[in-house]
């Protein structure tokens, strides 16, 4: 007997091979939510409802995992979470999205959704561009990058959306990039036990349209460069910005005890019966 | 095939990115079909079953037999 | 025994919606519509269900499609801009054949125009707001009664033909304070389950079955063009073509058992009048002031705007040489009505804009100007 790959079990068969380039980065983040799934002791997706928007990170769970998804309009999926978690408490609810989705035409959802500390998980795919469209500039492009839509460079400072999320007080944050799948693999698992609103951004290589762009020769390219070029979070506070120019700070930027929006809204029930 | 077998690459799936290549610590892996772009395991006796390899590979390619006990 | 209560129409329609077994409302304060949300606001939560004030009316319509597709029955109410916001996630929301409840309080636009004044120019943006080819359900309410009637009756028809249903008021009929009458019982529908996973949620029948998020059906849902299982096949012709004709057939083609119409004086009728909404309370006074000077008005009130109740209107113009069409907009019904008789019946537009309504006088002098 031929051994199948682990996360086959959580896939649909007939959808592979996936549609997604060779050496994508999407490809690694199924494998590292799946793993982690599998280590929290699912032996299927019966337990999740996923929600995603529009572009390339959007096809990660519609139509390849096994499971109840909803495939949304472009920068809706947290805002249709939102409806999903409060009709169905007892699921955990997984967005899944690309920077444009996430950050850009949808960021009113995601402060929103942090805010409230709506306990769902979302995973934001950063390969700094909109790939599906092309190439164009989103809102973590780096400053002076070529793309499409900035053809004499950038001449916007990218979001940190990990920063944004912990002001609008979430419960969690982190992130990291596809180099680094065991850290990563271990933070997927904190998140979905998490009562709490929990985002984690994860630098992905995109290497048709971003890496190529950029000068990058293969998808392993962008792996080493993601190596080289992150800073854990503890060792970022020592160092100046000048320092941290072309670097992506890893690690766990927020995790606190807070009660979530369900449960809040559980309290709203019970204050309204006992009036009656 | 042979029993002694750790490392199963599936061609169906393979798009021969080469990420597994470059990062089994052990050069397990090389490519078979320069066309096709699909890579083949050459080492098995080396690989010492981490299993990164199986994470890396976004294409849900490869298969590593556990190690015993885990 | 009835419950009989003293509502403004808006009032109205939140209680009709609580009838319906709605679980979820999703919105964003806007005038005239806000008394809905702000009822729903202590209503709510007192029935168990899920209340949210929302950060924009796209939130708003968007986790309405979630909590539908998590199996709730599922509403918001907006308003004039709000409206507009809102249509992307409607076309959503046909395309992926979602059960749920828009109501529009119209307001007198375009952009933020009359924001507390009454108009009716959202009639062609209801039935045409999105790109692509697509059909859904708009009602009409003329009275606080239908606003509590024609919630519930959205519900059902949500539920039973899968598709958004707006129920398109008025500030004239939202703020209007009237005696609503609350039945004992009421009939609800509810929409049919996928029992089997070999059924397709998407297919196979013109209204097929639905499974829900949570339910275990590894249901794929999304707005992109998809076969009978879900599955996306954005590049092929046939399967996009089968899947946007039967989203319009299980409208069109149920036509007759989504129309509600009233008729009135049809049979000998010197003049016709189509209406709907707050226009058609001053129709009915007009009616009367006219029979006193002895000329019957033949008059076809529209509850069911879209699909076009479009035998009545047929009739209608088999049996008067005029029809006039009172609204509150400078022409978007008489359009319809126009393309309805075929030019059977010369139709004649009395419009009036800037948020007042048409007055009963108003409609009468028409009349008499045209029987001249
Ligand atoms: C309202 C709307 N605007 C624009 C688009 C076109 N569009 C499709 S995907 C996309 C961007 C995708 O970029 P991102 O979210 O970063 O995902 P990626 O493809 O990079 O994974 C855009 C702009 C759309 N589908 N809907
Ligand atoms: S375009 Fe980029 S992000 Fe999209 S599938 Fe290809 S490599 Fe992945
Ligand atoms: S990582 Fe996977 S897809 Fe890429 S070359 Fe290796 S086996 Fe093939
Ligand atoms: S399991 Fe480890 S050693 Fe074996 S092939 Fe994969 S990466 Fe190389």
């Amino acid at each position: 007997m031929i051994l199948k790959h682990f996360a086959r079990k959580y896939l649909r068969e007939e959808v592979l091979p996936s549609t997604f380039c060779p050496g994508c980065g999407l490809g690694i983040i199924i494998n590292c939510f799946l793993k982690a799934v599998e280590e929290l002791g699912y032996s299927n997706l019966n337990d999740f409802i996923f929600c995603s928007g529009i572009g390339c990170t959007a096809w990660i769970p519609s139509p390849h995992f096994k499971a109840d998804s909803i495939h949304t309009l472009h920068g809706r999926a947290v805002a249709v979470a939102f409806g999903v978690k409060m009709v169905r408490p007892e699921h955990h609810v997984v967005v899944f999205g690309g920077d444009g989705d996430i950050a850009g035409i949808g960021i009113g959802h995601l402060i929103h959704a942090a805010k409230r500390n709506l306990e769902i998980v979302v995973i934001m795919a950063n390969n700094f561009t909109y790939a599906m469209t092309g190439g164009q500039l989103s809102p973590t492009t780096p400053f002076e990058s070529l793309t499409l839509t900035s053809p004499y460079g950038n001449i916007e400072k990218p979001l940190d959306v990990v920063k944004v999320i912990d002001a609008a007080g979430a419960s969690f944050a982190a992130r990291w990039t596809t180099y680094h799948i065991i850290p990563l693999i271990r933070t997927i698992k904190t998140a979905i036990k998490k009562n709490g609103f929990s985002f984690i951004e994860v630098v992905s290589q995109c290497p048709t349209i971003y890496g190529r762009r950029a000068g990058f020769k293969s998808a392993y390219d962008m792996l080493k460069y993601f190596k080289e070029h992150s800073v854990p979070i503890e060792k970022a506070k020592n160092m100046s910005d000048e320092e941290l120019k072309d670097k992506f700070v890893v690690g766990i930027f927020v995790d606190r005890e807070k009660l979530g929006f369900t449960s809040l809204y559980k309290q709203v029930i019970n204050k309204a019966r006992v009036k009656l | 095939m042979s029993e002694l077998d750790k490392v199963f690459v599936d061609e169906k799936l393979c798009k021969g990115c080469g990420i597994c290549i470059n990062i089994c610590p052990y050069h397990v892996f090389t490519v078979k079909d320069e066309l096709k772009g699909i890579v083949t395991p050459i080492g098995q006796d080396k690989c010492t079953q981490c299993g990164i390899c199986e994470i890396y590979c976004p294409d849900f390619a490869i298969a590593i037999v556990p190690k015993k006990g885990m | 025994m009835n419950n009989v209560y003293f509502w403004e129409g808006n009032v109205a329609c939140a209680e009709g919606a609580l009838i319906a077994g709605c679980k979820f409302f999703a919105g964003y304060p806007i005038t005239p519509q806000s008394e809905i949300l702000d009822r729903l606001a202590f209503r709510m939560p007192e029935v168990g269900g899920i209340f949210l004030q929302m950060e924009d009316e796209l939130a708003a319509i968007n986790s309405v499609i979630g909590a539908s597709w998590a199996g709730a029955k599922a509403m918001t109410a907006t308003s004039g801009p709000g409206f507009s916001l809102m249509q992307e996630g409607i076309g959503y929301a046909i395309m992926t054949e979602t059960p749920c409840v828009i109501v529009n309080v119209q307001r007198a636009g375009p952009s933020t125009g009359q924001a507390t004044r009454c108009a009716q120019g959202d009639f062609m943006q209801a039935r045409w707001g999105r790109h692509g080819d697509q059909m859904l359900i708009v009602l009409a309410p003329n009275s606080p009664q239908e606003m509590f009637d024609l919630t519930i009756d959205a519900f059902n028809l949500a539920e039973e033909y899968r598709t958004p249903v707006i129920l398109l008021s008025d500030e004239f009929i939202a703020h209007m304070q009237e005696r609503v009458e609350v039945p004992s019982k009421v009939n609800l529908i509810s929409r049919r389950k996928l029992k089997d996973i070999s059924e397709a949620p998407f297919g196979g029948s013109l209204i097929p079955p639905i499974a829900s998020l949570g339910d275990d059906f590894n249901i794929l849902v999304t707005g992109s063009t998809h076969d009978e299982y879900g599955y996306r096949k954005t590049a092929d012709p046939i399967v996009h073509d089968r899947l946007v004709r039967r989203l319009m057939n299980k409208i069109l083609l149920n036509a007759d058992k989504i129309k509600r119409v009233e008729m009135q004086n049809l049979d000998n009728a010197d003049i016709g009048i189509v209406s709907y909404g707050g226009t058609s309370r001053s129709v009915y006074e007009a009616s009367d002031l006219a029979n006193e000077k002895g000329i019957i008005i033949g008059h076809v009130r529209l509850k069911t705007l879209w699909p076009p109740p479009e035998k009545e209107i047929k009739a209608l113009a088999e049996r008067v040489k005029v029809i006039i069409v009172p609204e509150m907009s400078l022409g978007q019904l008489s359009l319809e009505v126009e393309r309805i008789v075929e030019g059977k019946a010369e139709v004649i537009l009395l419009s009036k804009i800037g948020g007042l309504p048409i007055t009963p006088h108003e409609i009468l002098s028409k009349i008499f100007e045209v029987l001249r």
